[in-house]
């Protein structure tokens, strides 16, 4: 298929003479690594938009409890209220929409697809075909969890989390391949494609890190960004295949009549339940948070590596205390493995469980506050420019702590007790991923976008989308702290219904309209990603912002194979000249 | 009875043990309202005076860093540490543990099932009747046997937990279908019922109200509907309560026990 | 140009491995954490259960499993033979080996389908117990390991094996991570035999 002087290469047929490829083997079939990286974000930025419609939805009928939804309400159901049924179905697709399909394929699929080649000096990944293998298969998990809306019973409806019994009682289906054509079976399903991408997507982003790095780039030498994706991408590797171990085993529960999570003596609606019991449900929530807690820090750690790349740029000064940085990153991925059951604190764990439990949380908030201190620390005695990438990576900050901060009442069991499954575990977890991840992910998105494209995005609309941005989403996550303390659960189609729900329901018409403006402020910023592609300023040199990693050697856009001249790697990421300024790793000096 | 007065914050606390929780819960808040705003400070005061502008050259170097954060941190350390250590795994154990007697306590069995919660009290010889799956029905949620001589007397409650004030009460929880968790929310309790598994918790309550119990679990389409009655009474209430529902019940305990026969 | 993609058949001098040797390891490294929640899951269901049998042996065929041992550990000497014969830059050998290799796992499978339809003749399906329910579910994502390596050796038996002629360092390269997914295989079953059948 290369048709080019290959003839003396290994004869492995990706071709690299991207011009002579048709439409299809370059922008569909692709195995460049950055065309990859963009369908990921494509594709991802669609699953973010698609999750972030449902919860609009679902915030409707939160503020205004059963009142029809204005316009679009009969869509849904006759009488145009969101139906229970519904408002299950739209609360766990959410959920598995903006982790699964949304926010891990944008910061490991895109960006680590994009950047880290790049950043080791690679002319593409380690297995180009096993990348594209890793797309397609996380797009047909997609289109599957799509799909589930589908069917006869709608989608899944049992939370992002699944737990049995109840996952595997709702709308169960008729026979094998009625029980196979329901949401929570499509659901699982789904999740076994999506592993098998993040399996193949994992294992290239490690071997291409590792092997393909450039003639002087040692481990000490590598971006913030690739120890995060690495880390990540380890996580993944190993955390994964329980979940895929746990999905199966659902899924013989569901269509093949087992009992692995259905104890004995189950009635279900004044039914004796058909199987033969004798399972544990609890055995679920382990191997489900085995893998979600270390899922956290996928979501998490790839957003620390923006932002360090990204501060290290705009304050013009090395990011302060690298290794530290880099042995925190590879501590708390360590860690993540063994703070799992802390999920579980109300399940009757004993005393002994329950304090190694909180222990090992505890310990694992030490590495999360030296990350946090490390930037904070890079800004003294900077020089600080406020591009809009930074503007955004400087918001990260404190919305990451107060992420963090929050974890401490949910971590200690004692406190857990009260707080437990209300608001104030959503208003936590959302602090860490919204305003923490997807703003640093924001905020990769205008930074390397010169690099992808060669233009700018527009000054004025990034600004506009970061002040309207920051203000909303405060808007819509501060107050699920205070409605959590008043006690009111999570995952409630109607709170009213208690006296203390009742009593902080006009928290839920401030989330509420803030989520709506949310939505807004997006805005600008699709129509701004949309348009610069073409109409952007177009960026003057290679390294418009003065970095000083190797992605800036290259030219903007990077042509098909990356580097067309050989590059070297001379110092560290973050290193000055002797004119105290910032000098690229692949400048040798002079 | 006062209603309780329900806010933006804790509820109130009703419970023995709950002012040692809301302790904590306010400590931790404080410390993390310390540290955000010490960070904050920090942020602003950088963000302002290391802006870029002309004169100002970034110090590239790092001698000028100042060698307090690491106090911090360990500060931090050692304040988690304690807090684990002095607070929260006392108190759990505490509260998870620290059974009392079941003789000086008033025993009952909570089940939650899709969606209402079932209490059912012993009677006056302190037993639970058996429980039977196959006796399951509209009128017996739970399958109690009234055959069984322990479950004669014994009092089926659903969705009304009805306790003394002042006294210990130790609850059997369980699910039949799905997992629950069984919330107080003025009490500071909360467990998951789990079906196969019976947990064990108790609390005391020091003040007399209408309180609800609620379902903290999502456990399926009734999720929000699943909302319980929680009375604390005085121990002359209840006796009173309690007397009118036996009295109930032992007048048709006679029918009552027929249909049961039949199914056998 | 051959240096697009470094390290396909020499070794990376740091880690000694090659790309693909390093992602074999990698993705044995992800199949060791799937196994390993499955056989908590043995244990947790074990530890349990009401409905157990007290010996596997009483209730599964413990000769035709023995057999099965036989077969998977002496198709594991075969592909390293072949792998070997392909050191010796022996084409041929290569091809007896890997041949005898894809016979004995098939020869395998024949004797896993003999034992799963003699258990659905007495009516033993996943759904009889917690116990079948693992021995069904162990043994047939460990089934479906086998025909994948069935299925890998064909094709680097078959198709695959053109690579020989132009880049043989990479074909033997290729081979030698067939070997290691195989002896994966066999090892899982080296668990799953004693966990099931015997104890």
């Amino acid at each position: 298929m290369s048709h080019d002087s290959h003839n003396h290469s290994h004869g492995h047929d990706h071709s690299h003479g991207g011009h002579e490829l048709p439409f299809w083997r370059k922008y569909i079939f692709s195995t460049d690594h950055k065309v990859i990286g963009l369908q990921y974000g494509i594709t991802a930025v669609f699953f973010l938009l698609f999750g972030f419609s449902l919860m609009l939805l679902m915030r409707w009928q939160l503020a205004f409890p059963k009142q029809a939804i204005p316009l679009i309400g009969k869509l849904f159901t006759e009488d145009g209220v969101l139906s229970p049924e519904l408002y299950n179905q739209f609360g766990a697709m959410h959920g598995t929409i903006m982790v699964f399909l949304g926010v891990v394929p944008l910061a490991v699929g895109a960006f680590g697809n994009y950047l880290v080649p790049l950043q080791v000096g690679a002319h593409d990944m380690a297995f180009p075909k096993l990348n594209m293998m890793s797309y397609w298969v996380y797009f047909v998990g997609g289109i599957v969890m799509l799909l589930s809306f589908m069917t006869p019973t709608g989608a899944a409806a049992s939370g992002w989390t699944s737990y049995p019994p109840l996952s595997v009682v709702n709308g169960p289906g008729e026979g094998f391949w009625g029980g196979l054509f329901t949401g929570q079976s499509m659901w699982l399903l789904g999740m076994v494609f999506l592993i098998t991408s993040s399996l193949l997507g994992s294992v290239n982003t490690i071997v291409t890190a590792i092997q393909l790095r450039v003639k002087g780039l040692s481990f000490m030498r590598w971006p913030v960004l690739v120890w995060a994706q690495v880390t990540t991408a380890f996580l993944l590797l190993l955390a994964f295949p329980p979940l895929e171990a746990a999905g199966i085993m659902q899924l013989m529960d569901r269509v093949g009549g087992t009992s692995f999570f259905m104890p004995s003596g189950l009635v279900v609606s004044g039914e004796a339940w058909k199987a033969s019991g004798g399972g544990n449900p609890i055995l679920w929530q382990h191997l489900f948070w085995f893998l979600a807690h270390p899922e956290v820090y996928v979501l998490i750690l790839p957003a620390v590596g923006i932002v360090g790349e990204i501060i290290a740029v705009n304050t013009k000064k090395p990011l302060y205390g690298y290794k530290t940085l880099v042995y925190s990153m590879l501590f708390l991925g360590f860690m993540s493995f063994i703070v799992w059951a802390h999920h579980m604190f109300m399940t009757g764990m004993g005393v002994t469980m329950s304090t190694f439990f909180q222990a090992t949380t505890m310990i694992i908030s030490v590495p999360s506050v030296i990350i946090l201190t490390t930037y904070l620390l890079t800004l003294w005695g900077a020089s600080i420019r406020y591009t809009v990438p930074m503007l955004f990576a400087t918001a990260f900050l404190p919305m990451f702590a107060i992420g963090g901060l929050t974890g401490l009442p949910l971590g200690l069991t004692a406190s857990d007790i009260h707080l437990h499954d209300t608001y104030y575990v959503i208003g936590h977890f959302h602090y860490v991923v919204a305003p923490g991840t997807l703003f640093a992910l924001m905020a990769g998105v205008y930074h390397w976008y010169p690099k992808i494209s060669g233009r700018f995005m527009s000054d004025t609309l990034g600004k506009i989308h970061f002040w309207l941005s920051v203000i909303a989403i405060n808007g819509v996550f501060m107050p699920m702290f205070f409605m959590g303390m008043a006690g009111v659960s999570r995952r409630l189609y109607d709170q009213t219904v208690y006296a203390h729900g009742l009593a902080a329901q006009p928290l839920n018409v401030i989330m509420s309209v803030s989520a709506w403006i949310l939505a807004i402020a997006q805005l600008p910023f699709l129509y701004n990603m949309a348009t610069s592609w073409k109409w952007g300023k177009k960026a003057e040199s290679n390294n418009p912002w003065g970095a000083t990693t190797l992605e800036w050697a290259a030219s903007s856009p990077p042509p098909h194979e990356n580097f067309t001249t050989p590059v070297e790697v001379y110092r560290a990421p973050y290193e000055y000249s002797s004119n105290k300024k910032l000098l690229p790793q692949f400048v040798q000096e002079a | 009875m006062e209603q309780p007065k329900y806010g933006f914050w804790l509820p109130p606390n009703i419970s023995t043990h709950g002012a040692e929780i809301d302790n904590l819960i306010s400590t931790l808040h404080w410390f993390m309202a310390v540290l955000f705003i010490g960070w904050g400070l920090y942020l602003v005061y950088c963000l302002f005076k290391f802006r870029e502008r002309p004169g100002h050259e970034a110090d590239v170097t790092g001698n000028a860093h100042f060698v307090l954060p690491k106090y911090i941190e360990i500060g931090i350390i050692i304040i988690e540490a304690c807090l684990l250590i002095f607070f929260s795994a006392p108190i759990w154990a505490r509260v998870k543990q620290d059974f009392p007697k079941e003789s000086e306590a008033l025993v009952v069995k909570v089940t939650a099932e899709q969606f209402a919660w079932t209490i059912h009290y012993p009677g006056r010889d302190g037993k639970f009747g058996q429980l039977k799956n196959e006796l399951i029905d509209g009128t017996n949620p739970t399958g109690l046997d009234r055959n069984d001589p322990n479950g004669v007397d014994d009092i089926i409650s659903p969705n009304f937990l009805n306790i003394p004030v002042n006294k210990k009460i130790i609850v059997q929880l369980s699910a039949k279908d799905v997992i629950h968790n069984f919330f107080l929310p003025v009490m500071r309790v909360k467990q998951d019922a789990i079906p196969g598994m019976t947990i064990p918790l108790w609390f005391e309550a020091t003040q007399t109200g209408k309180f609800e119990i609620a379902c903290a679990q999502l456990c399926g389409v009734g999720h929000t509907q699943m909302r319980g009655f929680f009375n604390v009474m005085t121990q002359e209430e209840y006796d009173a309560w309690y007397n009118e529902e036996e009295k109930s019940l032992l007048g048709d305990a006679a029918t009552a026990t027929e249909p049961t026969g039949e199914n056998k | 140009m051959s240096a697009l993609i470094p390290y396909i058949d020499e070794p990376h001098p740091v880690t000694g491995v090659t790309n693909a040797k390093l992602g074999m390891w990698l993705f044995l490294a992800s199949e060791v954490m799937l196994f390993g929640a499955l056989f908590s899951t043995l244990i947790i269901m074990r530890t349990s259960a009401t409905d157990w049998p007290a010996h596997g042996s009483d209730v599964l065929n413990v000769p035709l499993a023995t057999l099965n041992t036989v077969f998977l550990i002496t198709s594991s000497v075969t592909i390293v033979l072949s792998w070997a014969a392909l050191k010796m830059k022996d084409l041929k050998k290569f091809k007896f080996n890997m041949g005898l290799t894809i016979l004995l796992s098939f020869g395998f499978l024949v004797i896993k389908y003999i034992e799963y339809t003699s258990k659905f003749h007495h009516g033993h399906f996943p759904s009889t117990s917690t116990f079948y329910a693992v021995y069904f579910t162990l043994t047939g994502l460990h089934g479906l390991h086998v025909i994948g390596g069935i299925i890998t050796n064909l094709y680097l038996i078959g198709p695959g094996s053109k690579m020989w002629e132009k880049e043989p360092e990479r074909f033997t390269g290729r081979i030698e991570c067939a070997g290691l997914y195989w002896h994966f295989v066999d090892l899982v079953w080296i668990f799953l035999f004693p966990a099931l059948y015997l104890l």
